[in-house]
Parts: structure tokens; sequence; C-alpha cells
């Protein structure tokens, strides 16, 4: 109510406005958004209002109560048994350094792809594409025999190793496709400069090119972050674990309870939101970056 | 003026491409061909993995989940994300004012940014059958005959994730279009009011014309993700019960670590694979002949 009154002078300047103003239309359009909006977010709202009541609150009031007070027992009870503080750094680090990783080699691979237009670069570009489209399936069992074989087995280097592969892949698709166009003026005045293939790189494509791998960082950091399968199958001791690993092997524990179970959801949502409202701008600008040719 | 010499900057992501995933990949496919339970030999069988493959009713019952998830995370999102992106963008900012659009944009991409375990957790919370909310909520107005054990029945499982998985999915359509319709010149929309043109009208012939490459692009991508669906799987039903969500990477992945029938579980992952590059190239060339076209 308070947006139709603060926009009301605006509209009553021009009669057609005043028109579409009166129309019941707009508020049922209006109304009917919402209603699927809190649909959407109901679930998370439940989890939140859970996860800060006390277990005889919940049980005298059941799951759609609100909490006469909070209660931040069960939150802390869970992030000390799982030892929550230790999987957030695990997830953190390996998230960061895949996306430090990934995106210098995605620098390499692009420079070499798009600016130097090396020989079968198409073919090079298709095998970045498949290994993109690649189910996770069909790589897991080898990579895990591998990695025992070479003494990586349940650690976090082999999960880096990996997902900065696996992240490079669309990475060196996105970026070649953005170093194709890249204004060669720029590059034959380096060029005349004398500098080196290298020092154009560093000091020339890299900087030019910086919102489109503040992008793929973001990405990479956020993908990495939320990965579930190969963490499943390569970070088996506790120590080890990432966040959703931790959570998701901890579903069906006899040993929790309903409102335990909520907050395990909430400090899992938060770190998620926490990064959503970070990278926000970055990454409505980035999801669509696959679309714009 | 041509540049020469830049295949040096190739080298790592080569090496690391050959290691992590060429490797991977040529072992699992020569893997499919052979009995191995992952420690003792490896003996070549041929084709016996694929024969038996095609007479597994619990492959073929795998993939026809997959049909049913494609439904809920690449046609319903796509199409129910088109319609709702256009009255965002067209005229909730208009009528309304673009911060209520983007309002609603973002609540509506909140379940994409939650990670996969959490959303077990979430919904697996929800539908439990003795304290979740979902039954409660139906306990309260009324409804409580229609209480169930959502994710524990066969006759339920399957729905109640494909419903969860268009929560989860809505978000990524309707991101997309928007952006895609930000590339539309309003004097279209101007010139179509001009001929009277009612709204229904110039969302079919204005915007889902226009967006055609957000489209392909938001339903190849969808596609692939319900063929390689797994986490959802893993954290809401585990397959169960008796097997009515199963689907192929978590057949799969049951082989693997469960089973120890890993020349099996290569097989599948095989199969898959194939179909998820063969439906790329479809699409490519789908893609490829509709732009031609315009």
């Amino acid at each position: 109510m308070t947006l139709t009154a603060n926009r009301a002078p605006a509209e009553q300047r021009t009669p057609a406005k005043a028109e579409k103003r009166a129309n019941p239309l707009r508020f049922v359009i209006l109304a009917a958004l919402l209603a699927l909006l809190l649909i959407v977010i109901a679930p998370l709202l439940i989890i939140a209002i859970n996860a800060v009541k006390s277990p005889a609150d919940y049980a005298s009031g059941g799951p759609l109560s609100l909490p006469p007070r909070l209660y931040w027992d069960g939150i802390v009870d869970f992030w000390n048994r799982v030892d929550f503080g230790m999987k957030l750094w695990n997830s953190f680090i390996t998230s960061f350094t895949v996306a430090v990783l990934g995106v210098l080699l995605s620098i390499l691979n692009a420079y070499a792809l798009g600016i130097g237009k090396v020989k079968g670069r198409v073919w090079f570009l298709v095998f970045f594409l498949v290994a993109n489209l690649l189910p996770q399936e069909v790589l897991v069992y080898p990579l895990y025999f591998l990695s025992k074989e070479a003494g990586l087995y349940d650690s976090l280097i082999s999960i880096v190793i990996i997902f900065t592969v696996i992240q490079a892949a669309f990475g060196t698709y996105l970026l070649t496709s953005v170093y194709q166009e890249f204004p060669t003026e720029l590059l034959d005045a380096a060029d005349v400069d004398g500098a080196g293939k290298l020092r154009t790189l560093w000091s020339v494509v890299v900087p030019v090119s910086r919102p489109t791998l503040g992008v793929l960082f973001t990405f990479f950091f956020i993908w990495t972050w939320n990965e579930f399968f190969l963490p499943l199958v390569f970070l088996v001791s506790n120590d080890n674990q990432t966040v959703p690993v931790a959570l998701g092997v901890l579903q069906g524990d006899r040993l929790m309870d309903a409102t335990m179970t909520s907050a395990s959801g909430l400090i899992g949502i938060l770190p998620a939101m926490l990064f959503f409202l970070i990278f926000q701008r970055t990454l409505t600008r980035g999801i669509t970056a696959g679309a714009i040719k | 003026m041509r540049r020469k010499g830049y295949w040096p900057f190739l080298i790592p992501g080569v090496l690391a491409s050959v290691l992590v995933i060429v490797v991977p990949l040529v072992m699992t496919v020569y893997t499919s061909f052979t009995k191995w339970n992952g420690v003792g030999e490896q003996r070549w069988i041929g084709f016996d993995n694929y024969t038996r493959l095609f007479d597994d009713s619990l492959f073929w019952s795998s993939f026809g989940n997959i049909v049913l998830l494609i439904l809920a995370m690449a046609v319903v999102p796509t199409l129910l994300g088109l319609f709702l992106a256009a009255v965002l963008f067209d005229y909730v900012a208009k009528k309304f004012s673009s911060r209520w659009a983007s309002l609603f944009r973002s609540g509506f991409y909140l379940p994409q940014v939650i990670p996969v375990a959490v959303t077990g957790i979430v919904w697996g919370w929800i539908l439990h059958p003795e304290y979740g909310a979902l039954n409660r909520i139906l306990d309260t107005i009324g409804l409580g005959s229609l209480a169930h054990n959502w994710l524990g029945e066969p006759g339920s499982a399957l729905y109640s994730v494909m419903g969860i998985m268009i929560w989860v999915q809505l978000g990524y359509p309707i991101v997309m279009f928007m952006a895609g319709l930000q590339r539309v010149d309003p004097e279209l929309y101007e010139a179509a009011d001009l001929d009277g043109a009612t709204w229904w009208q110039r969302f079919r012939k204005i915007t889902v014309y226009l967006i055609r490459p957000e489209f392909y692009v938001v339903l190849v991508t969808t596609t692939i993700a319900a063929l390689k669906i797994f986490g959802p799987i893993f954290v809401l039903t585990g397959g169960g019960p008796s097997n009515a969500t199963l689907v192929p990477s978590y057949f799969a992945y049951k082989n693997f670590f469960e089973k120890a029938q890993v020349g099996y579980g290569s097989a599948i992952s095989t199969v898959l694979t194939v179909l998820i590059i063969a439906l790329s190239i479809v699409f490519l060339r789908l893609q490829n002949r509709a732009e031609r076209k315009a």
C-alpha cells in the first residue's frame, strides 16, 4: 500500500497512467506473484523458524508456530557435534584454491586458443565443450582408483586438482570466445613496445578482461562449494569433509531430532545466502554470460 | 598480423586435462568391457555388460524416471519461467517498478543458490512422515486424509522429487530470460501496443520469438542437468523406496561403490555419457537451424 501511495503523484500526471492504476487486474497479478513467491520461500522460512525453536516449544506448538523465544542451543549443539567450523574451513580453502587455479588455467588455455589461435584450436574447443558435458560418473571410478595409487585419496588435494580441471574446461570455453574479440590494437601496441607473450598476457590481456575473470572466479567458487558427488566419494574421513558432504551424510541420522535437523539446514543455508548477497551483481551478469555470443 | 608460437601456453591445460579427463574416460570405457570388482584381476568379457544392461529392468526404469525428471527439471521450469519472466519484465517492471521485478527475480532464484545437501535437509524435513511440516499443514486445514509418507512410498516418491526439482530449477530460466528480454528493443512493444495487440499476443509473437537463443540454452543445460542428476536423489530418497526414484547416475554409483561391480557400473556411465553427448549434438543442430531461419 505504501508503494501505491508513493507512486501516486507521479502517475497522476498522465490520465492514461491513472486509468491503468485503477485496473484491478494489476493487483490480482501482484497478489498471485506474491503468493507464488511465498510458496517458493516458505520451505526456507519454516526451516529458519524451527532452527531457533526449543524442542519443548516445538513439541507444544508444532512446526508452524513462531518460536516464543529464540533458542540457539540447537545450532550450537549441531555446530559442535559435527565440528562445523572445520567443515567451513575445508569448503572455503578448497573452493578458493580451485577458483584461483581454475581461473589461471582458463586464462592460459584461452590465451593460446582465443588470441594465439593455435593450430587445431577448433578441436581443442570441441574437447573442452565435451569435457563440460561429461557426467562425473564416467570419470569417478578411475579417479578414485588413481588417487588411491597416488596416495591422494581422502585428501583435499585430490578434490582441488580434479575440480580445477573440470571448472577450467568451462572457463576455457567461455574465455576463449571473449578473447577472440580481444582488441588487436592493444596486442599490437604491446608487440611494438617489445613485450614478450607472457608480459602481454599479464600486463594487457588479464587487466582488460578482469570483469569476465571476476565472473569466472565467482562461478568456480560457488560451484565448488556446492559440489556433492565427487567430495562424497573422495572425502571419507570426518576431518576432510566439506559442508555439503557433512550435511548430506547426516541425513537420516537417528540422533537428529526435528529442531536440530532444521538447525543443520539453517547453518547450511547461511553461507550460501552470504555468497549470494556478496556476489549477486557479478552473478546476475555471469549467469547470462554463457548465453550471449 | 598473424600471431604464432602460443602453443606452450596450452601445455599445463592439456597435461591436466589428459590426467583428469582423458585417461579416466578411456579407463571407464575399457572397464565397461571387463568384469572387475575393483581390486582383483580385470577380465575381458566383450559386450556382456551391455547385453546384461539391456535386459536389466532396473536400467530401463532408471531411464523412465529420468524422462519424468526432464519434465520436472527442464520442461516445466522453462515454460513456467518464460511466462513468469515475461510477466515480471513486461508487466510488473512497467506497471509497478523494476525494483519489484528484481525482488521477485531474486526470490525465485534463491533455491538455486542453496547446496543440494541442504535442499535435501529442507525438503526431507518438510515431507517427513512423523514431524514434517506439510502433513501438519494438511492436518490443520482439515485435509489430514491426504497426509502420507511423501518420499517414503513408492507411489508418491518420484512425484515428490519432481515437485522439489521444479522448486529448485525455476529461478534459473527466470534470470536467463529476463536478461535476454533486456536485448529486446522497447519500440517493438510500443509498436505492438499501437497496433492494439493484447498482452498475450505480444508474449507469443515478440517475447517468445526474440529470446529463442536463451530458450535453447536453458532447455539444453537443464536437460543435461536432469540426465546427470545425483545429489538430490542421494539426499532425498537414496534411489528408493524399492528403486522408485532410481536414476542412471545413482545406479552407476551403487554398482561402483556398494556392489563392487565396477565393469557393470562403467557400462551404465558409458551409456549415459553417449546419450548426453548425442542429445547435445541434436540440440546444437536444432539451434543452428533455428538461427539460420531467423
